[in-house]
């Protein structure tokens, strides 16, 4: 007769790491961050100067795929974060506003250097004073133009305050 | 005698009194010409004496004096190994229309568009008259003396808008003095 081994009715939750792997346990807000955070993909609004030191920063040497970012969709259906980099003219500031608009939430804005975030050197008649006019910004990045360094420093810090979101409640819990 | 020289001696004989004044500084020569012959003498330079590339084309708005406008057109002789640069320039009043030079030297095209649309100042024979930097229906031409630096208000919906900049009392423009900074970078002086 061959052997048989004693089956229980219930099996114990039994959990052996050299067997099932590493297993954690968290909350869905945790999880739902994590994921989001670092998996960002920019939607590299280029619109001047500071477009090249994001150029800079996606390539090899300050390479921004280390934190996750490297898939620089020109799409906007397929990206997380836009990334308004360089002087917003108003020419141009109806056109930034129609790819964020077609951007899916979650959403987020990083406005680098200053003629993002605050309109710059330019005082004048046809520079949007700011991209924060229009849409809503994350983390500004300052500098002319920011450093690549700097630049994944606001990415860091976005990363920072989608950890603290309440993803999973906004999710999951009726309002 | 230079090459540019001798171009402008040879076109005053030809124009004579149309060429109002010459003026050589520094190895840069400018030609001031009366406005309603100034196509012909532009042609003149280009067939005639060799400037056949046109660097630049840009406008003067000498507000308060009469005649308002003052047109430049930067021109420059390639061919042989010439690089000789002339400037030529007229003064026209408000209302007139320029001659375009499109005939002439076809990247006129944008450069005189420009000029239109920052000054106002209005071409015969321009093809494509319209403005290039700023967009159909902006209601100012923004290079002028009259319009300030930080703009105006506009609002063109689904187009564009516009908003007045916060200057904070900018732009700090220096003049040469000895005195303190105060004397020295006073604060801008806006026109409303």
């Amino acid at each position: 007769m061959p052997a048989t081994v004693d089956v229980p009715e219930k099996l114990h939750a039994a959990y052996d790491s050299k067997i099932e792997g590493n297993v954690i346990f968290t909350q869905v807000d945790a999880a739902m961050n994590w994921m989001r955070k670092n998996s960002l993909w920019p939607m590299p609004m280029g619109l001047a100067c500071c477009a090249i030191e994001l150029m800079g920063t996606g390539a090899s040497r300050y390479d921004i795929a280390r934190f996750g970012a490297e898939v620089m969709r020109f799409s906007p259906r397929q990206s997380d974060v836009m990334i308004v980099a360089g002087t917003v003219t108003y020419k141009m500031a109806l056109a930034v506003k129609r790819i964020w608009d077609q951007m899916p939430e979650p959403k987020w804005c990083i406005a680098m250097g200053a003629c993002a975030s605050s309109g710059g050197m330019y005082r004048s008649y046809a520079v949007l004073q700011g991209i924060d006019h229009l849409i809503p910004v994350d983390v500004y990045v300052s500098g002319c133009p920011p450093r690549p360094e700097a630049l994944l420093d606001g990415l860091v810090r976005l990363q920072k305050k989608i950890e603290g979101e309440p993803s999973g409640r906004k999710q999951f819990v009726a309002e | 005698m230079s090459a540019v020289a001798s171009s402008i001696s040879s076109l005053q004989s030809r124009f004579g009194s149309a060429i109002l004044e010459t003026i050589e500084f520094r190895g840069e020569h400018t030609v001031i010409v009366s406005g309603e012959k100034a196509h012909d003498i532009l042609a003149s330079l280009r067939d005639d004496e060799g400037f056949d590339y046109l660097l630049d084309i840009c406008s003067i708005d000498n507000a308060g004096s009469v005649p308002r406008w003052e047109m430049v057109y930067e021109l420059y002789s390639l061919g042989n190994g010439n690089h000789q640069h002339l400037r030529v320039k007229f003064c026209l009043a408000e209302g007139v229309k320029v001659d375009s030079v499109t005939d002439l030297w076809p990247a006129a095209n944008w450069l005189e568009r420009e000029v239109y649309d920052m000054m106002g100042i209005e071409f015969e024979g321009l093809a494509d008259h319209r403005r290039i930097l700023m967009w159909e229906g902006y209601p100012w031409f923004p290079l002028r003396k009259d319009f300030p630096l930080a703009g105006r208000s506009s609002e063109m919906p689904d187009v564009a808008f516009t908003e007045s900049a916060p200057l904070e009392g900018g732009p700090f423009v220096t003049s040469p003095t000895s005195q303190s900074t105060q004397h020295r970078e006073p604060r801008s002086r806006e026109m409303e």
